[in-house]
C-alpha cells in the first residue's frame, strides 16, 4: 500500500496568496415572514467576518482570510437539513446558525455527524443542546430560563391570575409556551386557554375570540414578531383588554411597526442584558446601524458567535474543526452581548434574561432577572 | 352567546373577502374552463399597489379620505392591466392547447408574480396605514369595527353590481353566450377575445379590491399573502359550484363561517384533540365532504347561470 505525501486537512485550504482560507457557514430564513430577522443575522455575521478580515487575524502563524457562505433555510426544518448538508459539502470550518429552534435542532445532527462546530445565535429550545452533540453551542439563554423568568414576571410582578396561551406549534414557540406554562402554574396562575396558530398565519380573530370567551387577564404568545405584531393589533380591534406578553421572538422594532398603536404596553423578554449596558455593546450598535440600519434582533449574537469561533481557532492555532472544537468548548470570551462561556452541554453559562415593555412606541428595558442562575 | 355572535361576524367579514376573490376564479372558469391559479397573486399585487400609492399620496400630504379611493382606483387599474396581460401572454396562445398546458402556465405566472413582488417590495411584512378609524362598536356583546362594516357592505354591493352586469347588460349577455358556446357566440358576432379580456379585467379588479380589504383589515401586506388566500378562494368557488357566480358568493361566506366557527369551537368539542391550529384543515375537510357527496358543488354548475 503506497503512502501518499503529507495530507492536507480536508477543510483548510489556501488561496493564491498563500493565506489560510476559513469558510464560515451561516444559515437563517432569508425569504418568508422571518426574512427581516434572517437578513439581520446575516448582516451581524458578515460584519464580524469583515472585521476579522480587516484586522488580519493570524491562525497558527498564518494569515487567515474568512469567507461567508450564507444559505436560506426558509425557517423550514426540512430545508434546514438540506442546507446543512450543502454547507458540509462546501467544507465549511464552522457554522453560525440556524436562527430558529425548529431548524437548528435537525441540522445539528448533520453538523455533529461531520464534526463541524455549530454556534446558534438564537435557537433557544431546550432540546437543541439536549441531543448530546459535542459540536452544538449557543450564545443565548435557553427557553427553560426564559420561560421561567417570563412565568414568574407575569404572575408576581404583573399579578396575572387567569392566563391564556397561544403558540405557533414550532419547536421554539411550543417549547417556550410549555416552559412559560410550567412556571406560571407553579406560581399559582390558572391557564384558562391554550390555543394554536402557525408561523405563517395572519388572521387570528377566530382564535382570539375563543380566548376572549375565557376572560384572561394576560395573554402569552410563543412565536415570532410576524405573528405577534398583527395579533396585538387584532386583540385591540376585538376590544380584548388583557396584558400581552411574548418572548424574544417579539422583541423587535418590526413588532411595534406591525402592531402600530396597539403595541403600547406589550411585554417581551430577551436573553442577555440590554446591549447598551454591555461594554462594547453601544459601539457595536452604532457601527451596525450605520452600515445596515437598525438592529432587528439577533445581529449582535451572530457577531459574538463568529468572534467566539475565531477566538477558539486562534487559541487552538488551527481552523481544523477537530482541532479547535476542544478550545471552543472551554473558551472564555468577552462579547458584545455577554461574557461567553459554555457549559458541558454547549449552553451559555449563567444566562441573564431582560424584560422589556413598549413605552411611547419603543422597547424599554424593565428589569434583568436570573443573572446568576446556571443554565439547565 | 356574545362569543358565538363574534365568531359569526368574524366569519362573515372573512367570507365576504373570500367571495370576492372566488368570483374571479369562477368567472374565468365559467368562460374558459380554466383555473387561473395566478389569481391569488393578483390580489397580492393589488394590495401592494394600493400600499405604494397610499404611501406616496399620504407623503404628499393628501387627506386619508381622498388618498384611499385614489389608491384603490389605481390598484384596480393596475390589476386590470395585469389581468389583461396575463391572459394575453400566458393563456391566449394556449387556448386550443391541451388543458394541462394553461394550468401549468398559470402556476408559472403565479411564481413569477410572487418573485417579482418580492424583488419590488422586499421580503418584509408591510404595515398597511390605518385610514378608517378603528373604533369598535358593540353589537350585543360582539365587537365590530368600521373597517369590517365597510368590507362587508362593500363586498355585498360589488357582488350585486356584478350580478347586474352579467344579467342585465349587453356585455353580460356576451359573457354568458361565450360561456355557453364559444363558436356559436363567435358566429353570432360576439368578439370572443374582447369578452375574455374583459372578464379577466373584471376579475382582476375585484381581486385588487379584495387585496386592499385584507390588508386594511389586518393592517398587513406581504409578497406571498396571495397564495393561501387564492387557495381558500378557489376552495370557496369549488364549494359553491365552480363557474356559478351565486355559488362563489355562497361558498365564500360559508367558508369564512366554517373557518371561524371551526377554530373557535372544535378545540373545545374534541377536548383539545383538534386545536385551533387546524383552522385551515376544517375548510379543506368540508371541501372534500362536499366533493364526495355533491361533486358539482353546493349550487351546481348551472350552465345558463354561469358567466
Amino acid at each position: 500500500m503506497a503512502l501518499y505525501g503529507c495530507e492536507k486537512s480536508p477543510t483548510a485550504s489556501q488561496d493564491a496568496s498563500g493565506d489560510l482560507v476559513v469558510r464560515i457557514g451561516a444559515s437563517a430564513p432569508l425569504t418568508g415572514p422571518q426574512a427581516h430577522l434572517g437578513k439581520d443575522n446575516e448582516n451581524g455575521t458578515r460584519m464580524a467576518i469583515d472585521d476579522a478580515n480587516a484586522k488580519g487575524i493570524m491562525i497558527g502563524g498564518r494569515k487567515a482570510h474568512f469567507e461567508l457562505i450564507s444559505e436560506d433555510d426558509q425557517a423550514d426544518p426540512k430545508t434546514a437539513t438540506i442546507v446543512a448538508q450543502k454547507l458540509v459539502d462546501d467544507k465549511v470550518n464552522g457554522v453560525i446558525g440556524h436562527l430558529n429552534s425548529g431548524t437548528t435542532i435537525p441540522a445539528a445532527k448533520i453538523y455533529s455527524d461531520n464534526g463541524i462546530p455549530q454556534i446558534s445565535p438564537s435557537a433557544t429550545a431546550v432540546a437543541y443542546t439536549a441531543q448530546g452533540f459535542k459540536t452544538a453551542f449557543r450564545v443565548m439563554a435557553n427557553d427553560a430560563q426564559q420561560g421561567h423568568v417570563l412565568g414568574e414576571y407575569a404572575t408576581k410582578n404583573l399579578g396575572a391570575k387567569r392566563i391564556a396561551v397561544i403558540d405557533d406549534r414550532t419547536a421554539y414557540g411550543q417549547g417556550l409556551a410549555d416552559q412559560f406554562i410550567k412556571s406560571a402554574e407553579a406560581n399559582g396562575a390558572k391557564i384558562v386557554a391554550h390555543e394554536y396558530t402557525t408561523d405563517k398565519a395572519m388572521d387570528f380573530t377566530a382564535v382570539l375570540t375563543a380566548v376572549k370567551g375565557k376572560k384572561p387577564d394576560l395573554l402569552f404568545y410563543g412565536g415570532m414578531d410576524a405573528q405577534s405584531g398583527p395579533m396585538v393589533k387584532q386583540l385591540k380591534a376585538l376590544a380584548l383588554k388583557t396584558k400581552f406578553m411574548t418572548g424574544d421572538g417579539g422583541y423587535t422594532p418590526e413588532f411595534i411597526r406591525l402592531a402600530g398603536d396597539a403595541a403600547e404596553g406589550s411585554y417581551a423578554s430577551l436573553p442577555g442584558v440590554p446591549l447598551d449596558k454591555m461594554p462594547g455593546g453601544k459601539a457595536f450598535a452604532e457601527r451596525f446601524s450605520a452600515k445596515y440600519g437598525p438592529i432587528q434582533l439577533y445581529a449582535p449574537y451572530c457577531y459574538d458567535a463568529v468572534n467566539v469561533m475565531i477566538a477558539a481557532m486562534q487559541k487552538a492555532g488551527s481552523a481544523d474543526p477537530a482541532k479547535y472544537l476542544p478550545s471552543l468548548a472551554d473558551i472564555t470570551y468577552d462579547g458584545v452581548t455577554a461574557k461567553i462561556q459554555f457549559d458541558a452541554k454547549g449552553d451559555l453559562k449563567g444566562g441573564a434574561v431582560t424584560l422589556y415593555q413598549v413605552q411611547h412606541g419603543k422597547w424599554q428595558p424593565l428589569e434583568t432577572l436570573g443573572v446568576a442562575k446556571a443554565a439547565n | 352567546m356574545d362569543i358565538f355572535l363574534q365568531q359569526i361576524i368574524n366569519g362573515l367579514v372573512q367570507g365576504s373577502v373570500y367571495a370576492l376573490v372566488a368570483l374571479g376564479y369562477t368567472m374565468v372558469y365559467g368562460i374558459l374552463g380554466l383555473i387561473n391559479f395566478a389569481h391569488g397573486e393578483v390580489v397580492m399585487i393589488g394590495a401592494m399597489l394600493a400600499l405604494s400609492s397610499l404611501k406616496v399620496l399620504l407623503g404628499l400630504g393628501a387627506s386619508p379620505l381622498l388618498a384611499l379611493p385614489i389608491s384603490v382606483a389605481l390598484a384596480m387599474l393596475g390589476c386590470m392591466l395585469l389581468g389583461y396581460g396575463i391572459e394575453r401572454i400566458a393563456y391566449r396562445p394556449l387556448r386550443h392547447a391541451p388543458r394541462l398546458a394553461p394550468l401549468i402556465t398559470a402556476i408559472g405566472v403565479s411564481i413569477v408574480l410572487q418573485n417579482l413582488a418580492m424583488m419590488i417590495w422586499g421580503r418584509e411584512y408591510h404595515a398597511f396605514p390605518q385610514l378608517i378609524t378603528n373604533t369598535p362598536h358593540n353589537v350585543g356583546g360582539a365587537i365590530i369595527n368600521n373597517i369590517q362594516i365597510t368590507i362587508f357592505i362593500l363586498a355585498l354591493a360589488i357582488m350585486a353590481g356584478l350580478m347586474a352586469v352579467v344579467h342585465r347588460t349587453r356585455l353580460g349577455r356576451a359573457m354568458r353566450a361565450v360561456a355557453e358556446n364559444q363558436h356559436a357566440a363567435q358566429l353570432m358576432g360576439v368578439n370572443i377575445n374582447r369578452v375574455i379580456s374583459i372578464t379577466f379585467m373584471l376579475g382582476s379588479g375585484l381581486a385588487a379590491i379584495a387585496g386592499v380589504m385584507v390588508s386594511a383589515n389586518y393592517g398587513l401586506a406581504h409578497y406571498y399573502m396571495g397564495f393561501i388566500l387564492g387557495l381558500k378562494a378557489f376552495t370557496a368557488a369549488v364549494l359553491g359550484g365552480i363557474g356559478n357566480l351565486r355559488g362563489a358568493m355562497l361558498g365564500g361566506l360559508l367558508l369564512g363561517l366554517i373557518e371561524s366557527l371551526g377554530a373557535g369551537y372544535v378545540g373545545g368539542l374534541t377536548g383539545g384533540f383538534f386545536g385551533s391550529n387546524y383552522q385551515d384543515v376544517f375548510a379543506f375537510f368540508v371541501l372534500i365532504a362536499v366533493l364526495v357527496f355533491r361533486p358539482s358543488g353546493l349550487l351546481g354548475e348551472r350552465l345558463a347561470e354561469r358567466a
